[in-house]
């Protein structure tokens, strides 16, 4: 059997590559320019949203999961929501660790006329 | 560069590098392909738990947290950004000039590429230097200039180098990889019908430099507005 005739490879085009990369510099000046520019809590907002921007460049030529099977991508998103999953669920722990039981006076006040 | 594929040397395709229980190459490497990837979900995960944990004091200690960004050197982390993009760049070239089984440029690229690898760890050698000088290493000589964020500012920095340095030590093994490709293509172990190392280590390679893209504004930029 000829392996030749099986191989299938996907040979990027080094424009492709080299257009990424420029893309890739440009959004590290952009992320790096707009931290000093005042949006408020849209800072780390607008700051995440360009790392994966840039994240999902690599992920995506760099890395060819554009040339993958269904399968192994489909394994990169459960990563990626396995990873949501792990902070979301973290975060709403902590988030909330302080929230104390507020007494309601039609529940505690025994002048409110609840008699066993 | 030939944008042709070059014909493989028949005694090479004779030579394969199919193993008994695949049916055919392609299958070969879409199963190199899929536990690589597996292999980087679980880099992603033990990575996120520190960024979960990141999140987590952020909240906490917005101000203290934001207030050290005046103690990163932006210029230098911006640097590394840059210097970790172009090894990205050389190394999808290397695993290109691979396929095409370009032996000259591959060897070249590797070059470059641990070229970027060695100067992103200098730079982040006098970083950690200027770190350790302005006593801004956590533990017992830890000192902050911002008397009420001693403690909660030391938390971010002790993220800092839980991050970086584990970031660091993955660029290490890196470097370590990129020498055995090196010396594999040296001789002449890849062909136009076998680079699956080449694939996978380039791989992990870029999936390092992912995770710095996310380091560098959570660490070096989080403070100027906050």
């Amino acid at each position: 059997m000829s392996a030749k005739a099986d191989v299938h490879v996907h040979i990027p085009k080094v424009r492709t590559l080299v257009l990424v990369w420029l893309a890739l510099i440009c959004l590290t000046g952009m992320t790096t320019g707009v931290s000093y520019v005042d949006l408020g809590w849209m800072n780390i907002v607008v700051a995440l949203l360009i790392a994966v921007f840039k994240a999902s460049l690599v992920a995506w030529i760099f890395m060819g999961v554009r040339h993958t099977t269904s399968l192994t991508k489909l394994f990169v998103v459960a990563g990626l929501v396995w990873l949501g999953i792990m902070i979301l669920i973290t975060c709403s722990d902590y988030s909330t660790r302080n929230w104390t039981y507020q007494a309601q006076p039609w529940a505690t006040n025994p002048a409110a006329g609840t008699s066993r | 560069m030939a944008e042709t594929v070059v014909s493989v040397d028949e005694r090479a395709v004779g030579e394969t590098h199919l193993r008994h229980h695949f049916a055919t190459p392609a299958q070969q490497t879409d199963a190199a392909t899929l536990g690589m990837w597996t292999f980087l979900i679980t880099e992603v995960l033990f990575f996120g738990g520190m960024f979960a944990a990141y999140a987590v004091y952020r909240n906490m200690y917005l101000d203290a947290f934001a207030s050290t960004s005046e103690y990163m050197n932006v210029v230098l982390g911006g640097t590394n950004t840059a210097v970790l993009i172009c090894s990205s760049l050389t190394m999808v070239l290397a695993v290109r000039a691979a396929q095409l089984s370009n032996r000259r440029h591959t060897i070249l690229f590797l070059i470059l590429t641990m070229i970027f690898g060695t100067a992103f760890l200098v730079i982040k050698g006098f970083e950690y230097y200027s770190k350790w000088v302005e006593h801004l290493v956590p533990g017992p000589y830890f000192h902050y200039a911002i008397p009420q964020f001693q403690q909660h500012a030391q938390i971010l920095f002790f993220l800092y180098f839980c991050m970086t340095g584990m970031h660091a030590l993955h660029m290490i093994v890196g470097l370590g990889l990129l020498t055995f490709l090196l010396t594999q293509t040296y001789r002449r172990v890849f062909s136009a019908t076998y680079f699956a190392p080449m694939e996978m280590i380039g791989l992990y390679w870029h999936f390092v430099d992912i995770v710095w893209i996310f380091l560098f504004p959570l660490l070096y930029l989080i403070g100027h507005r906050k």
